[in-house]
């Protein structure tokens, strides 16, 4: 295809990516570096006859909406905002690591940073649901194909439907009924004779909660590209293995996996990219008491129609993005080096 | 006997241990849904009830105050009361917008990057990988200070020219794949005969196409009947979509009963996706894989 037919057929499709993808990022790097003006203040003096003078401050509406006006952006700041208390809190790490009771106490007070403790959470809810999602959806894959063809249809569906299902609805079905009042939460007080026993009470609980919630969302992903996958296992090299003695889990082990290894990076790739965003389940839980993530402290900042701290969240937001392309490395590096190889041989 | 059937052997421990583990999951899978669809039609006492789990089931206290086992009042409360039928229409309206200017966008798009052998077809599709990765909500916090500034927050179009650009890595990318197992000869021959690129595009292409269009149309519209981030912070109180419109129930709910307005909203928006997968559960799975399998 010659480069300007290329061109044509292209342009919708970038120039929506350019405005609404690029320059956002390049937006968000502008503003992290600014801060919103303070209100104005001044000094009005009230006299009455009898009472004297008193002054007091008040907001000049006026003042402040012009200078707004005249800097939308706010006033310029530098890296002040990256290294505030909110997010990467220079000082206060550098307190911490100069006066403290031991490693436990050093880790104990950075995690009540909330950044840290966003940073945290995000961490370990990519990192367990992830891997365990994966095993999971390769499971049931393999016991969906253990299933008689009639009944196959209707077992995808039902396990779809976690995936499917709008995250923030999900999370409110599944927060629902692990309340104390929900028959989850009922249930599990019963059975570990507990009737103080609250799912969203202590902070390992509600991590617990959310990311079992996380991997009953995610399993049917892993399954459905697992499933695909098993339909094309070379029968010649599973006879084969069988006809060497290889048992069923030999075979599994030695034939179905290592044919299905490439898709383990793909599910992989999507997997880490959609749990590093994690948002929608905190605010349906209401976790924000024990669990946050870097989303959530995003839409903390922006939420509510008063007082939106552009510039934290724009600083968040650069944080997250570099969050995202650490993690993202790996596999680009990787396609880098085949485009090159496929380059060199061509 | 060939592929799957055969990984597990008709009787063996295997096959059985992978079936227990099946039960398990698709119990997990659906109960969820099926108690909150039959608590929906509850009084809150009985679906979070403090005494016996039981009561959702029967709904004793449901009987107590209305007389009958079954009670529509939070589907009344929350589509008449709380004007649900209005974030009803407005989540139609923008799923509909995307999922066609997606498409529209996105088969042009495509089809170019599956017929370009050049290396900018290739960094394009780096590019879209890594737009793709970027979490919403930090696009989000770029848009809302230009949006204010240009006076265009707050309204549907807004929303939906988001979505449909936040849709357009994943969209071109699925659609790239699928151009690519159309056979290049079928539109050189169609050029031959004097079509330009875009005929041939148009009168050739699009018409063996259309089961990829249909399967990324969607996973279009799912990406905005599920989308919370946009829809939650670029919509204004009166033009609020399904998604952000339930979750600003949860905070004004507290008063007793109002949030069976939230179960029976909630159950509301669930049932369109249950018909979708219903209908085109074949689809679903062939795009879920696409990318996989294909590269």
């Amino acid at each position: 295809m010659r480069t300007k037919v290329f061109l044509g057929f292209v342009a919708p499709s970038v120039a929506l990516m350019v405005l609404f993808i690029a320059l956002p990022i390049a937006s968000i790097v502008v503003q992290s570096l600014h801060v919103e003006h303070p209100r104005v203040l001044e000094e009005v003096e009230t006299c009455s006859p009898f009472g004297g003078c008193t002054t007091e401050l008040r907001v000049d509406t006026t003042a402040t909406d012009s200078l707004r006006e005249a800097e939308p952006l706010g006033r310029f700041a530098g890296l002040e905002t990256y290294l505030n208390r909110n997010h990467l809190a220079s000082a206060e790490i550098g307190a911490i690591l100069r006066d403290n009771d031991g490693p436990a106490d050093v880790v104990a007070r950075i995690y009540d940073l909330p950044f840290y403790k966003a940073l945290a959470f995000t961490l370990a809810y990519t990192f367990l649901v992830t891997p365990i999602a994966i095993v999971a959806g390769f499971f049931v894959a393999l016991g969906v194909t253990g299933v008689t063809k009639g009944l196959r249809g209707p077992v995808i569906f039902m396990s779809l439907l976690p995936y499917i299902v709008t995250p923030l609805i999900g999370a409110l079905i599944i927060y629902w009924m692990t309340g104390s009042d929900g028959i989850i939460g009922a249930t599990l007080q019963v059975l570990f004779d507990d009737p103080g026993l609250h799912l969203r009470a202590s902070p390992v609980l509600t991590w617990i909660t959310l990311i079992v919630y996380g991997i009953w969302h995610m399993t049917p992903f892993a399954f459905v590209v697992f499933y695909a996958g098993l339909q094309t296992v070379p029968s010649d090299t599973l006879e084969s293995a069988m006809i060497d003695g290889a048992n069923r889990w030999e075979q599994i082990r030695y034939v179905v996996i290592p044919h299905l290894a490439p898709l383990v990076t793909f599910i992989a790739l999507i997997l880490l990219m959609d749990n590093f965003r994690v948002l929608e389940p905190i605010v349906s839980f209401q976790a924000e008491a024990h669990a946050t993530s870097l989303s959530w402290a995003i839409y903390n900042d922006l939420y509510g129609q008063a007082d939106q701290l552009f510039a934290s969240a724009a600083a968040t937001s650069v944080l997250t993005t570099i969050g995202v392309a650490v993690l993202l490395m790996p596999s680009l590096l990787r396609t880098w080096r085949s485009f090159r190889e496929r380059g060199a041989r061509s | 006997m060939s592929g799957p059937v055969s990984v597990l052997g008709r009787r063996s421990r295997a096959r059985t241990v992978a079936l227990i583990f099946l039960t398990v999951w698709l119990i997990a899978a659906t109960v969820p849904f099926l108690w909150t669809l039959w608590g929906s039609f509850k009084v809150q006492a009985d679906f979070f009830s403090r005494e016996d789990w039981r009561n959702a089931i029967f709904g004793v206290n449901t009987i107590q105050q209305t007389g009958d086992a079954f009670t529509g009042d939070g589907y009344a409360g929350a589509w008449i009361e709380r004007e649900f039928w209005r974030a009803a229409l407005n989540t139609g309206l923008v799923v509909l917008c995307v999922t066609s200017v997606s498409l529209m966008v996105g088969t042009l798009a495509g089809y170019a990057l599956s017929r370009s052998s050049r290396q900018y077809a290739f960094w394009l599709l780096i590019g879209a990988l890594i737009f793709r990765a970027m979490p919403h909500i930090t696009l989000v916090s770029g848009y809302l200070l230009p949006f204010f500034e240009l006076n265009v927050w707050g309204v549907l179009p807004t929303a939906i020219v988001v979505l449909v650009a936040i849709n357009q890595p994943f969209t071109i990318w699925m659609l790239h794949s699928f151009f690519l197992s159309v056979p290049r000869d079928l539109d050189e021959s169609a050029m031959v005969d004097g079509c330009s690129q875009f005929q041939a595009f148009r009168l050739v292409i699009i018409p063996v196409m259309w089961p990829g269009v249909i399967t990324t149309g969607l996973f279009s519209f799912l990406l905005a009947y599920n989308d919370f981030v946009v829809t939650a912070l670029l919509l204004n109180q009166d033009n609020q979509t399904m998604v952000p419109k339930i979750a600003s129930f949860l905070g004004t709910v507290q008063t007793e009963g109002a949030i069976m307005y939230a179960v029976a909203a909630v159950v509301s928006a669930t049932v369109p996706l249950f018909v979708l997968v219903l209908f085109f559960q074949r689809q679903i799975v062939g795009g879920l894989t696409a990318g996989a399998v294909k590269g």
